[in-house]
């Protein structure tokens, strides 16, 4: 956490990550969201109860997210299901019963989302009385919608300012450091993380976290998390922060082995970079939406992994330049313009920042990456970003079935090679938030 | 399951390289699957237009009418496919200077799997209809003897 004088402003959210990582402790998260007040109730609850230290998660639905509440409505009514919470049709009032009936004032929990035009859920949350939520206008627009860059922009620079005002002390992630959940590089997930931090920042808030998704290698998920640490340090004066690391959210392994393994590796990486948070992932995340049982026995496991994780066993960081890529795409985008949301589109229109195989019709589209040999996230392809691409020896074009391979690289490492044969076809995939 | 129609529709009447459309259906977000074709796409030697995710009905529509490709190639695997599919092609055949534009859908096309939707999805104007469970090998040869098809069919 940075230390800086006057204190900024932190609510229950901000104030409960900065407790646990005063005692060393890494705080997990699970994804979850259910539709009935009684379900979700009992969901945060059993989430509170873990042996871990934890925060609680409100996943919303669908049509709340693109504020179709009517449709949330009749599905309350019919007894239908929806994939998460309808804070809007339940209401503010609904909302605020459930968690007063917690009973646990100090518990903290985030609204979770997906949203390119988020006012309306903003505006639910306050008045329901929480005070966390995450996202931001590039990282919730490029990946999983068709809204213009300039809309989601205005639309997040009026969400942040709303909630700065109504809750003081507000907590806001930025989800940039997750785009398109797997194939992304490492230097331009640490650029998006700070640049959309920089834009809560101008916008009012005082209690922000930046994001990184655990990639395909363990040393240079070590640089990178180091990199984001150090840039967010000097981008981020004035204002509270914490880093959130989220286990891997590609193609996951089969085995309930492998997928242990990977969520446990992540937790040691969240414990040797010193992150504050970790958004879990289950054992049953390739099968089928985790049950609570399920994400307490996830909690858990990450939180004894991080407990005994040994900095000096684990391998150590790379050195391969990554702050100074990430830093040099963060400097070109601020030369662009001093207000933020007016850098990110000028950024976003010249390639500037472009994101590898996001078909978004405001990402120019023109850089590509692989993995390397050693396992590593690489340019093929930079387009028009201050960033080298470095080829692999002998193939200079990425082809349809090696593609295919590096969205399962590491599935395949973490199930074993019993398991090349079984494993599914990866295009199914999904890594929404 | 490859399902090309011999008697309905047109084929991509181009030879060598082709100007191929992708896009998924309006409620499908899922975009590994439209990467993957594309660079397969464009491994073949063909010139793609990838229009990504969610597409509505009118897009995709103007899409067309924009770029006029050889090909419109429909991806989705959200299991909404067949219905998707079925009613959009049903509006992109409706519009007179689309109705004889070679599309076809491929992927997951249903919850419930396999091959009970080709010869409907066929039947409402897709040109040919390639199911997951066949692998990629179909849509791959589909392709590649399009062009050579129409020559001879230009020839019979």
């Amino acid at each position: 956490m940075t230390a800086s004088v006057p204190a900024p402003r932190q609510g229950r959210f901000g104030t409960a990550v900065a407790a646990a990582a005063a005692r060393g402790q890494l705080v997990v998260q699970p994804r979850m969201g259910m539709p009935l007040v009684a379900d979700m109730q009992a969901g945060l609850a059993a989430v509170r109860a873990a042996r871990a230290a934890t925060v609680g998660t409100i996943t919303l639905d669908s049509y709340t997210r693109v504020g179709d509440h009517a449709s949330a409505r009749r599905a309350l009514a019919d007894g239908s299901d929806l994939n998460g919470f309808p804070i809007v049709a339940h209401g503010a009032e609904v909302t605020r019963r459930m968690l007063g009936a917690l009973d646990d004032p100090g518990f903290a929990i985030q609204v979770r989302h997906g949203s390119p035009l988020p006012l309306g859920i903003v505006q639910a949350l306050a008045d329901a009385g929480l005070d966390a939520t995450e996202g931001g206008p590039v990282s919730y627009c490029l990946p999983y919608s068709r809204t213009p860059l300039n809309e989601a922009v205005d639309a997040w620079a009026r969400s942040c300012e709303l909630l700065a005002e109504k809750v003081p002390g507000a907590h806001l992630e930025s989800f940039g450091g997750c785009m398109l959940g797997q194939m992304c590089p490492p230097s331009l997930l640490v650029a998006i993380s700070v640049l959309e931090g920089i834009f809560f920042k101008q916008h009012g808030l005082t209690s922000v976290s930046l994001s990184y998704a655990q990639q395909t290698s363990f040393p240079q998920d070590r640089e990178a998390l180091a990199a984001l640490r150090r840039l967010a340090g000097e981008y981020l004066t004035g204002v509270a922060w914490h880093v959130v690391l989220y286990t891997y959210m590609g193609v996951f392994p089969q085995t309930e082995a492998g997928a242990m393994a990977l969520l446990r590796s992540s937790a040691v990486l969240a414990q040797v970079t010193g992150t504050e948070r970790m958004i879990v992932k289950t054992a049953a995340e390739a099968f089928r939406i985790p049950s609570v049982v399920d994400n307490v026995q996830a909690l858990e496991e990450a939180a004894a992994a991080a407990r005994t994780a040994d900095s000096a066993q684990a391998s150590q960081a790379d050195d391969s330049g990554l702050y100074e890529e990430a830093r040099a795409l963060v400097e070109a985008v601020l030369e662009l313009d001093t207000d933020m949301g007016r850098a990110l589109l000028g950024a976003f229109a010249r390639g500037v920042l472009d994101v590898p195989f996001c078909l978004h019709a405001d990402n120019a589209g023109n850089t590509r990456a692989y993995v390397d040999s050693t396992g590593r996230l690489q340019w093929l392809a930079a387009g028009a970003m201050p960033v080298r691409a470095v080829a692999p020896a002998g193939a200079s074009r990425l082809t349809a079935d090696g593609f295919l391979t590096m969205l399962s690289h590491v599935q395949h490492r973490f199930d074993g090679p019993v398991l090349h044969s079984r494993a599914r076809f990866p295009l199914t995939s999904s890594s929404k938030a | 399951m490859a399902l090309p129609s011999p008697a309905q529709g047109s084929r991509p009447a181009h030879t060598g390289k082709q100007r191929v459309l992708v896009s998924s259906t309006s409620s499908d977000s899922h975009t590994w699957n439209l990467v993957f074709l594309q660079l397969m796409l464009e491994e073949m030697g063909n010139q793609v237009i990838n229009i990504g995710a969610c597409v509505p009905d009118e897009l995709l529509i103007a899409e067309c009418r924009r770029h006029r490709p050889d090909v419109v190639v429909i991806s989705s695997v959200n299991g909404h496919g067949f219905l998707d599919g079925k009613r959009m092609i049903g509006r992109l055949r409706a519009e007179p200077d689309l109705a004889r534009m070679p599309v076809v859908i491929g992927g997951k096309l249903g919850t419930r799997g396999s091959s009970v939707f080709g010869r409907h999805l066929m039947d409402a104007g897709f040109d040919a209809v390639f199911e997951d469970s066949a692998g990629i090998e179909p849509f791959r040869s589909y392709l590649e003897l399009a062009p050579h098809a129409a020559e001879l069919e230009a020839t019979a």
